[in-house]
């Protein structure tokens, strides 16, 4: 990965992460990480809770000291300075807004810290809020706004004092459901009006993977991938991140390798793949990782197609999410759900048709642990 | 029957109610029934003559009482400023830093109520004979200042702890040194708390009269040590209009907590 030091096309630094390792109290939290994130890029550190994704973030910011490692922002190593030398500002999850000030006071702290006038304060507070839809607010005091009212504050107050990196920690998951969705547009769109570096953490897969050009995710305090949101989608990088990514059925294959094709085994039937996507499968025992929407179901008896595997199984649940019913089929040992248009009724012997094509395969040895 | 019963009850709450208030309202009455009164001998109920000579006596300018009430306020003054000086620094330390033997400072804190006061402020009494400070308005600040701060730090250490960590930092994100965001954000925030125990350790100050008899007497009298000595006299008037005067602070306490401590706040304390 290249380092990119100088400046970008856009306005903001670009930083250089090397080798961070962060304890907390003897207990290493982060296992030395690399990453560089570009001027004007949107990243998503992503990962379930207690990955160290906010740790990151926090010792990117100044907030958790690094054991060792480097954070090159501009040129300039800032691992050993405060927060107030950094110039990140950060949206917190629980907005951290000051309860006895004002948005006018909120919004304004940072430029008053930096010496401007109180007209010069009230300018600048007066165009961002209207810029968040906020216009006429000054006055009023952070405790009487609504949630997605006091998001706008606490990013107000991050883009206030016109930092080149945005950190957001989980900034929209206090909000409900509808406005969530709103927000997730409003800070992709200033983010590239502004030209910010964004580094977003959360463990929202469809969050991160809409307002992000790039992903990381994370795994007990390393990188498991990086990559634009369809290449984490699409070919993840090992069987945590396929599980993490939404491929939650798993179903044991048996492979066996020959002059150019591959036979896979599953649930005592088989199926042959020829070609290149026979090469990059793993020979001998593997996991194949898949989503709801891969497998179709069929007569039990339909003829294996096309490289398509078709295990026997019987109906154990279902439900009605809408559009599409939604089973759980008991097959090869495993009980995996698919969705599909047609009803069926449950106990029914079916013939689960799976694509080989669109599975995630990964040997049972490295898989082991997702599984 | 149900009316028996609930008439019953109601007998029953009447003499409860009224019992309670005889308890917490009868000293009280007897002290002002005291204060006024000029002349009130056995056998008779009620004073013999009414009149407000002992409150002119007291309130003279040129009285003891005024003299000792000054004494009083402006040491418990000293001993808010000092008591506070000590347990802000030490309440935000206590709070926010892992400090390894967090338990043991906290209890270091309550040990001069551990043991019986008189022991000690005999032992305080002789120590400072030897530093020459006996009798002095700073040995009398000193010794309440120490009685004060079992409260003051406790309840600073509350308050700070209530004080999301994320406030701060956020301050420190904006560009804010450490003092700044502490005396910006994290300091206002707990004023209620820092107010509250401040104006604890007033009143205990006002109120205290062991440590006080033991270092301050004769140079210094407070308004304890005038009533009781107003009491040991047999001037029931002095030492009643002394009471009441020692009342009014704790009333304004009252009101004040009333009015600006939320519950969620004095919640906090002891957390």
């Amino acid at each position: 990965m290249p380092t990119e030091l100088q400046s970008g096309p856009r306005s903001g630094a670009a930083i250089a992460v090397r080798d961070l390792q962060v304890a907390y109290g003897g207990t290493r939290v982060l296992h030395g990480v690399s990453l560089d994130f570009a001027p004007g890029s949107f990243t998503a550190l992503l990962g379930s809770s207690g990955c160290g994704k906010t740790t990151l973030l926090r010792s990117l910011s100044g907030f958790v000291p690094v054991e060792s490692g480097s954070i090159v922002v501009g040129g300039k190593d800032v691992a050993g300075l405060p927060p107030e030398k950094r110039g990140m500002a950060m949206v917190f999850q629980s907005y951290a807004l000051w309860p006895h000030m004002t948005v006018l006071q909120n919004i304004g702290y940072g430029l008053k810290l930096r010496g401007k006038s109180k007209a010069e304060i009230a300018a600048k507070v007066a165009q961002m809020l209207s810029f968040l839809g906020l216009a006429g607010y000054e006055d009023r005091k952070v405790t009487a706004l609504s949630g997605g009212q006091r998001q706008r504050v606490a990013l107000g107050r991050a883009l206030a004092i016109d930092p080149g990196i945005l950190l957001l920690d989980e900034p929209l998951s206090n909000l409900d459901a509808k406005i969530r969705m709103t927000m997730r547009h409003e800070i992709r769109a200033i983010q590239q009006r502004l030209g910010l570096l964004a580094i977003h953490v959360t463990h929202d897969r469809e969050e991160a993977m809409t307002m992000a050009d790039r992903l990381v995710i994370m795994q007990a305090g390393r990188i498991a991938q990086i990559g634009t949101p369809e290449e984490v989608y699409d070919r993840p990088a090992s069987a945590f991140v396929a599980n993490f990514m939404g491929a939650e059925n798993v179903l044991p294959l048996n492979i066996e390798r020959g002059e150019g094709r591959a036979s896979v085994t599953a649930g005592g039937t088989q199926a042959t793949l020829a070609g290149e996507a026979a090469a990059a499968l793993p020979a001998g025992e593997a996991l194949a990782y898949f989503r709801d929407d891969v497998a179709r179901l069929g007569a039990p008896d339909a003829a294996a197609a096309g490289g398509d595997l078709v295990v026997p199984g019987t109906i154990a649940a279902r439900a009605y999410p809408g559009g599409t019913y939604r089973y759980k089929v008991a097959a090869a040992g495993r009980e995996i759900t698919v969705d599909d248009a047609d009803r069926h009724e449950l106990g029914t012997t079916i013939g689960l048709r799976i694509p080989l094509q669109r599975l995630h395969i990964f040997p049972a040895s490295e898989a082991g642990i997702a599984a | 029957m149900t009316r028996i019963a609930s008439s019953a009850r109601m007998v029953l709450a009447a003499s409860l109610l009224a019992a309670f208030a005889f308890v917490l309202i009868g000293p009280l009455l007897n002290l002002a029934l005291w204060s006024v009164a000029e002349r009130w001998y056995t056998p008779y109920k009620l004073p013999v003559t009414y009149g407000t000579r002992y409150w002119e006596q007291v309130f003279r300018p040129t009285g003891d009482a005024m003299a000792s009430l000054g004494t009083s306020v402006w040491i418990a003054v000293l001993t808010v400023i000092v008591a506070l000086a000590l347990s802000i620094p030490a309440g935000y330390a206590l709070a926010r830093l892992k400090l390894p033997m967090r338990a043991l400072f906290m209890l270091m804190f309550l040990l001069p109520q551990a043991f019986p006061s008189v022991a000690i402020y005999i032992n305080v009494a002789r120590i400072f004979y030897g530093l020459g400070i006996n009798g002095t308005v700073l040995a009398v600040v000193l010794v309440h200042a120490t009685h004060g701060l079992v409260f003051s730090v406790w309840i600073a250490a509350a308050a700070f702890a209530a004080v999301d960590k994320d406030l701060e930092l956020a301050a420190r994100n904006m560009g804010a040194s450490p003092l700044r965001a502490f005396f910006t954000v994290t300091l206002p925030l707990a004023a209620p708390g820092i107010i509250a125990s401040g104006i604890f350790v007033f009143l205990e100050s006002l109120d205290e009269f062991t440590g006080t008899f033991f270092v301050g007497v004769p140079q210094v009298t407070t308004l304890p040590l005038l009533l009781y000595n107003a009491a040991m006299g047999g001037n029931y008037q002095v030492a009643s209009i002394t009471a009441l005067i020692l009342l009014v602070p704790s009333v304004l306490f009252m009101l004040f907590i009333e009015r600006f401590l939320r519950a969620d706040v004095l919640a906090k304390v002891g957390a």
